[in-house]
């Protein structure tokens, strides 16, 4: 019945390995097209998933997870690494956030690369990057998740690099595979942790534990194994599975290579490192749900307090930054994190675990991630327009803006708007349930959080204002007046917004209204229906918060100059300084990583390196080469010398076996 | 009736001289006939013993002439090889190839 869903995987496949062998004998166009047209079929196999399940009828008030394809493809006694496609309501809804935004990217970077040299390279990444992506959300088990990560975390560095002569973006690819990496490997730790003591890498058994039946997974296992992962070994497997997460999705501290990885297009910002890829963190925690809240919610604080931190950190960063894109990067931590944070506070109080409001953090960070993949994707986008026209990153460059690029400035006005959470965008729905679950949590976290959401309204603004207020930068627009970016960029500008619009005020309306039918009938923690109603004290006080602070950034930034700014600037130097340089986390993790791992640690191991195991390599060849060198004046060349030796040889032989 | 040891005496013999032509022998083609001469040796040896100790079996006469066969092979091959060394070499002394080791 869902059989074609092996095509969503196998186009995006097969279209990266026609552009990355023949792609460089093809013409820009015919590439193009081939990325895009696979990449179109793909995005209409997901929709046509997504109809068909959500419109299948749910067993017990729960929509079934469906396995259509899997094979055993490694076994190891118990375990055994499988690969496959598993459907469920996360699953498809990322499948729908990943082709819908990545069809967006493959249009729109018809217009941003025309004419860059490598473009059918770029294209046969983005196929990659697809692939590895749709094959990490569909994947059946933890370990076939594991290795897409992986490919994702490879295509992710091939693009931040994609301008290779450029030395920044050789920099910054290398920083963002090496911090990946390094999360990845607690990643791997954990999964052979939680596979060794369980006997299992698949999520079933925990699929099993949300719907209340609580299966023991320990059947196979020995006694010991079983109780020691009932205690603590399945906390601490989650916990690390956690730290790989939180390195993809760019958790304080692990979140140093985002900013970076600005270096690479624009588009690619927008696919990889806004609203696909970095989401993957949110999305594995999401995946892993069931475990966590069975075995390890204690540990699930682990999650709250990173994820409120960073969510802190980003939103006081991105007040200081002035390339857009640092901006829009910070503002993606800033809300990613939101999502874990919504993930984490997914439980008030174990006993009310299964009750329908006690849900609502998994249903909002979800529902989140939803939205902020297509806002993001628009933000970006649209700053892609920007510095097309401007040839720029710097916002001291731009300014005034909005008469030059009409269609850019509103659909980057709507997502500025959906992002700060104003009602009747796509924003304000899924930030106002997180809200409203971590008030439930904790009214401590439920303010901060309310706080950094005013942040976020903040930093928004003033980006907005700006780029398309302010003082017109008329020196730089003297020879390079700006324009507006062509049909195939505005279109998919246009599209993210149409779709930011029409969630927001669906969900909107419905959530006062109470209408079901919206993102909570989909995806929720225990499959049920839930209907997203919200609370109107809460809806209204968040509400207030992001209009104050619009207003804020209006009266600091719009106008012609910015006395206040100034002032603020001058009275707090340092302040403004520090969130500039980020808080100096780059200093400190080069400082941790050169003076420290690298002098104590890295050396010492090195030296072992080439001293002891090289050593005893070369002491192997030396001594071959010397026994060589010294039987070698036997080869005489003489035939009837050899024939006596061999003569000799075979008699002495004969009479040792003769004396034995 | 010929005694079997006559046949072990003239097999031993035709080996050492066999032996001793090819360690002293310089010329190519005389080399070759000592090596066949050492094949022909075995083959009598072969001869004999089946005779000797299974007078029903054939085995060792069969050995005998698959050595011939073979022995017929090699020296084909040989004599080809050494053709060729005299058209490059203009000699048919091993001498005059020592610096093939290389």
């Amino acid at each position: 019945m869902y059989s074609y869903t092996i095509f969503i995987m196998l186009l995006p496949l097969l279209s990266f390995i026609i552009l990355g062998l023949a792609g460089m004998k093809m013409q820009h166009k015919v590439a193009g097209w081939i990325g895009t047209c696979s990449l179109g079929l793909v995005t209409i196999l997901s929709y046509l998933t997504a109809f068909q399940y959500f419109g299948a009828d749910r067993v017990n008030g729960i929509y079934q997870t469906i396995v259509p394809y899997n094979f055993t493809w490694l076994p190891l006694g118990n375990l055994h690494f499988d690969l496959g496609i598993l459907l469920d309501p996360i699953s498809v809804v990322m499948l729908i956030v990943i082709s819908t935004v990545s069809l967006m990217v493959h249009i729109y970077s018809f217009g941003y690369m025309h004419g860059e040299k490598g473009f059918q390279r770029y294209y046969a990444f983005l196929s990659l990057f697809t692939m590895s992506m749709l094959g990490l959300v569909l994947a059946t088990n933890i370990f076939q998740m594991y290795m897409f990560w992986e490919l994702v975390g490879v295509s992710s560095y091939l693009l931040i690099g994609f301008y290779y002569p450029l030395k920044p973006a050789i920099a910054a690819s290398k920083k963002a595979f090496i911090v990946t990496r390094f999360a990845d490997m607690f990643f791997l730790v954990g999964i052979l942790t939680f596979g060794y003591f369980t006997d299992s890498f698949s999520f079933s058994f925990a699929g099993d534990i949300v719907m209340g039946q609580g299966t023991t997974p320990f059947i196979q296992g020995s006694m010991a194994k079983a109780v020691a992962a009932g205690g603590f070994i399945i906390p601490t497997a989650l916990v690390l599975m956690f730290i790989g997460g939180a390195g993809k999705s760019a958790m304080f501290p692990l979140h140093i290579w985002l900013p970076d990885a600005m270096e690479g297009p624009t588009p690619v910002s927008a696919l990889i490192h806004a609203a696909t890829m970095v989401v993957a963190g949110v999305f594995q925690i999401a995946r892993m749900f069931p475990l966590w809240i069975e075995y390890a919610p204690q540990a699930m604080s682990i999650v709250v307090w990173v994820g409120v931190f960073t969510a802190f950190y980003a939103a006081a960063v991105a007040c200081a930054q002035t390339d857009i894109k640092r901006v829009l990067a910070f503002s993606t931590i800033s809300q990613i994190a939101f999502m874990m944070v919504a993930l984490g506070v997914c439980l008030p109080g174990h006993e009310a675990l299964f009750d329908n409001h006690a849900q609502l953090g998994y249903m909002a960070g979800m529902f989140h991630l939803f939205t902020h993949a297509m806002f993001k994707a628009c933000l970006f986008l649209g700053a892609g327009c920007i510095i097309h026209a401007v040839h720029s990153n710097e916002m001291a460059l731009m300014g005034g803006l909005r008469k030059y690029m009409p269609i850019t400035h509103v659909t980057f006005l709507i997502s500025c708007l959906a992002i700060a959470g104003i009602p009747f965008f796509s924003g304000f729905s899924s930030k106002d349930e997180i809200i409203t679950a971590c008030m439930q949590y904790s009214p401590v976290v439920g303010w901060i959080m309310t706080g950094i959401a005013a942040m976020t309204a903040f930093y928004m603004f003033r980006l907005y204002y700006g780029i398309f207020w302010g003082t017109e930068n008329v020196e730089a627009h003297e020879h390079h007046t700006p324009h507006e970016a062509p049909l195939s960029m505005t279109i998919p500008l246009i599209v993210l917004c149409v779709i930011t619009v029409g969630v927001g005020i669906y969900s909107t309306l419905g959530g006062f209204l109470g209408w079901g039918g919206s993102f909570g009938s989909y995806v929720a923690a225990a499959g049920t229906d839930y209907t997203i109603h919200f609370d109107t004290q809460i809806a209204a006080t968040s509400t207030i918060i992001a209009i104050l602070s619009i207003c804020l950034a209006t009266y600091i930034y719009k106008g012609e100059s910015q006395p206040i700014a100034d002032r603020l600037y001058k009275t707090f130097p340092k302040l403004h300084r520090a969130a500039y340089k980020r808080f100096y986390q780059d200093e400190i993790w080069q400082y941790v990583t050169h003076r420290i791992i690298f002098r104590c640690v890295s050396t010492p191991i090195a030296w072992f390196d080439r001293h002891i195991v090289d050593g005893t390599f070369n002491f192997m060849a030396w001594g071959a080469n010397e026994a060589g060198e010294s039987i070698r004046s036997w080869q005489s060349g003489d035939v009837r010398q050899y024939a006596v030796w061999f003569l000799t040889g075979s008699v002495a032989l004969t009479l040792i076996l003769l004396c034995i | 009736m010929i005694p079997v040891e006559c046949y072990f005496a003239l097999s031993a013999l035709l080996f050492f001289i066999g032996v001793y032509g090819f360690v002293t022998r310089r010329n190519l083609i005389a080399m070759l006939i000592s090596v066949e001469l050492v094949l022909n040796a075995v083959d009598i040896n072969f001869a004999a013993i089946n005779r000797l100790l299974y007078p029903e079996g054939m085995e060792g006469m069969f050995m005998t002439l698959f050595v011939i066969g073979v022995a017929a092979a090699e020296s084909a091959v040989a004599i080809a090889i050494i053709i060729n060394v005299y058209r490059k070499f203009r000699s048919d002394s091993v001498d005059a190839i020592q610096n093939m080791k290389r």
